[in-house]
């Protein structure tokens, strides 16, 4: 039986951490992520979880916590945005490597300089390559959700790797909202608890972690890590197909909406699928067959599965929200081309970047963009792919 | 989504507009309303400008953007009059609710030939009178349900008394005076003509 409550992002995400009860939290404060580890704290002094909570000195050793604790055979958390992100970066790759299961939530902040506290995806598309998988979520339910479902994910054996789950700083993070939980109980059920097969604390079966790995294998130990990646995603299909039935909320690879018979469309993540989705429900009234394809799994990439539910449109627009700098478009749009050339799906496509730093994303930009598409699609003329959405005329 | 109603709340920092925007989201969502309350973060300093909004519907709420063009909008400290454009994109047939012992013809030559409802209420006088100290934010919300009608007033006045048992629960002494200070709100928000 769901529990209907009103809560900002983070507050679900602490709530969720809450029901999860790990073993250990290691956690840095950091804008806009920073009410995850403080309210997780309350509920350490309360007594409502009986977690080991570290207040380390800084992500970097937040990050090397939650290492240590995950290598011991506990399953460990923390939570961060932007320059946090980069001051782990070091032990990011280090979690990867070890095939440690931790979770970690990611509220997206533009990564500095100069300083900017507000809402982009320049911290996570620093770590797309990092061997995480990434989980993106466009309010606080599928933020709840998401961490519901990524233990049984990350742990799966299968699998073992490391797990973020992204949402938007200040956008949802800080936004009071309807959401629907579960019980304590049910929660507890569905996770259930964690049985590493090896752990450091083992007195059974001495093991090193993390040795030098040279010429020999450390090729072969990427390789097996690109090979869990790859398995990550059928456990993503079932452990999802497991909450829908739990719950009754369905989440797949990607969400689409009004996609089956449109003709232009907007790919994107996060909370700018929302108001997507209001501005489709206008224009559909007007009779123009608009669509949204949401990302919700960006690491592993649907390849096949994006460039299927893709290849019927006459034009698509990927919406990247953090630029990469490179005079070629945002990784987002990279993901997506790539997955339709190597298809062979050929569609028209152009890559907008937007919402950079906090610029705030309205109806009247996503509006405009569907009106390029239909210009596109009648066309077939794409002049520029590569796109500013909301940028100012004057640069300074 | 034709039953949506977005308001947006102009204060400063320190006076609470942002805690009554969610306040207000708390009552909405207790009468079985989908809402958001968020506000829009900035260098936060006692006395800048800060804006917050609420959206409120029946039906599930996907929009995720600052709000442009609002249905109400409730300013906690008139001399943001002056510097705000605070009838920006404001719907005639909404409404603005202003914390204000200014003239009709003051308010109305601030407020650019706002053609909609124009409401005021002295929410300094019930704040002394009911709390005695100067806290324009429980007598803005009750003025803002006042004027929306978004729910009934009883019930909006049960369900803040349970609201606020739960935020003063280290400091019982102050519910009382808030209680009243809605109450007395709800009487003193008048329309200008």
């Amino acid at each position: 039986m769901s529990i209907r409550e009103r809560l900002s992002g983070n507050e679900a995400t602490a709530i969720a951490m809450k029901q999860i009860n790990p073993d250990v939290v290691a956690a840095f404060p950091i804008t806009p992520s920073t009410e995850i580890p403080q309210y997780f704290s309350t509920f350490v002094s309360n007594g409502e979880v009986d977690t080991e909570f570290v207040a380390v000195e800084s992500e970097h050793s937040a990050m090397s916590a939650t290492i240590g604790a995950e290598a011991a055979g506990a399953r460990a958390m923390t939570a961060t945005s932007a320059n946090g992100l980069s001051l782990m970066w070091e032990m990011i790759y280090i979690a990867s490597s070890l095939r440690l299961p931790i979770v970690m939530a990611l509220v997206n902040r533009a990564v500095s300089g100069p300083l900017n506290i507000h809402n982009d995806h320049s911290d996570a598309m620093g770590v797309r390559d990092a061997g995480w998988i990434m989980l993106f979520s466009e309010n606080n339910q599928e933020a709840y959700d998401n961490m519901l479902m990524a233990h049984k994910i990350a742990e799966n054996k299968n699998v073992l790797l490391p797990l973020m789950v992204c949402q938007d700083g200040f956008i949802t993070s800080h936004s009071i909202e309807n959401i629907q939980l579960e019980t304590d109980e049910e929660v507890k059920k569905f996770i259930g608890e964690y049985h590493p097969e090896h752990y450091l604390l083992n007195d059974k079966e001495p093991i090193a972690v993390g040795p030098l790995d040279l010429q020999s294998f450390l090729f072969e130990h990427k390789a097996g890590q690109a090979e869990a990646m790859k398995n990550a995603k059928q456990v993503i299909k079932e452990v999802s197909e497991e909450f829908e039935k739990w719950t009754g909320r369905k989440y797949g690879f990607f969400e689409e909406y009004m996609l089956d018979d449109a003709e232009i469309a907007i790919v994107c993540m996060n909370s700018t699928a929302g108001t997507t989705k209001a501005v489709i429900n206008k224009l559909r009234e007007n009779g123009i067959k608009a669509g949204l394809l949401k990302i919700r799994m960006f690491r592993p990439f649907p390849v096949d599965e994006v460039a299927e539910a893709l290849s019927h449109l006459k034009a698509v627009a990927i919406l990247d929200k953090a630029d990469s700098l490179n005079g070629a478009g945002g990784a987002l749009f990279e993901d997506v081309t790539s997955a339709m050339y190597v298809n062979k799906k050929q569609v028209p496509m152009v890559n907008y970047v937007y919402g950079i730093g906090g610029r705030d994303t309205t109806e009247a930009q996503i509006e405009s963009v569907y009106s390029d598409l239909q210009k596109i699609a009648e066309t077939g003329n794409i002049e520029n792919p590569y796109r500013y959405l909301g940028l100012r005329k004057e640069r300074n | 989504m034709s039953n949506l109603i977005e308001i947006r709340w102009h204060g400063r920092g320190g006076q609470g507009a942002k805690t009554a925007s969610l306040l207000l989201a708390d009552a909405a969502f207790n009468t079985g309303k989908y809402i958001q309350g968020f506000p829009e973060y900035g260098p936060e300093r006692m006395g800048a400008p800060i804006t917050a909004y609420n959206r409120i519907s029946d039906e599930p709420i996907t929009i995720h953007s600052n709000i442009y063009e609002p249905d109400y909008v409730v300013v906690v400290d008139d001399t943001l009059l002056n510097s705000v454009p605070v009838t920006a994109g404001l719907k005639e047939e909404g409404a603005i609710v202003i914390n204000t012992t200014k003239s009709p013809e003051y308010l109305k030559e601030k407020l650019n030939g706002y053609k909609g409802r124009i409401y005021a209420i002295d929410a300094k006088k019930v704040s002394e009178e009911t709390l005695g100290k100067y806290f324009p934010n429980t007598p803005m919300l009750a003025a803002i349900v006042k004027v929306t009608g978004i729910m009934d007033e009883n019930l909006f006045i049960e369900d803040m008394k349970s609201s606020f048992k739960h935020k003063f629960a280290k400091k019982p002494e102050v519910i009382e005076g808030n209680m009243k200070a809605l109450e007395l709100a709800l009487k003193e928000v008048k329309q200008i003509q």
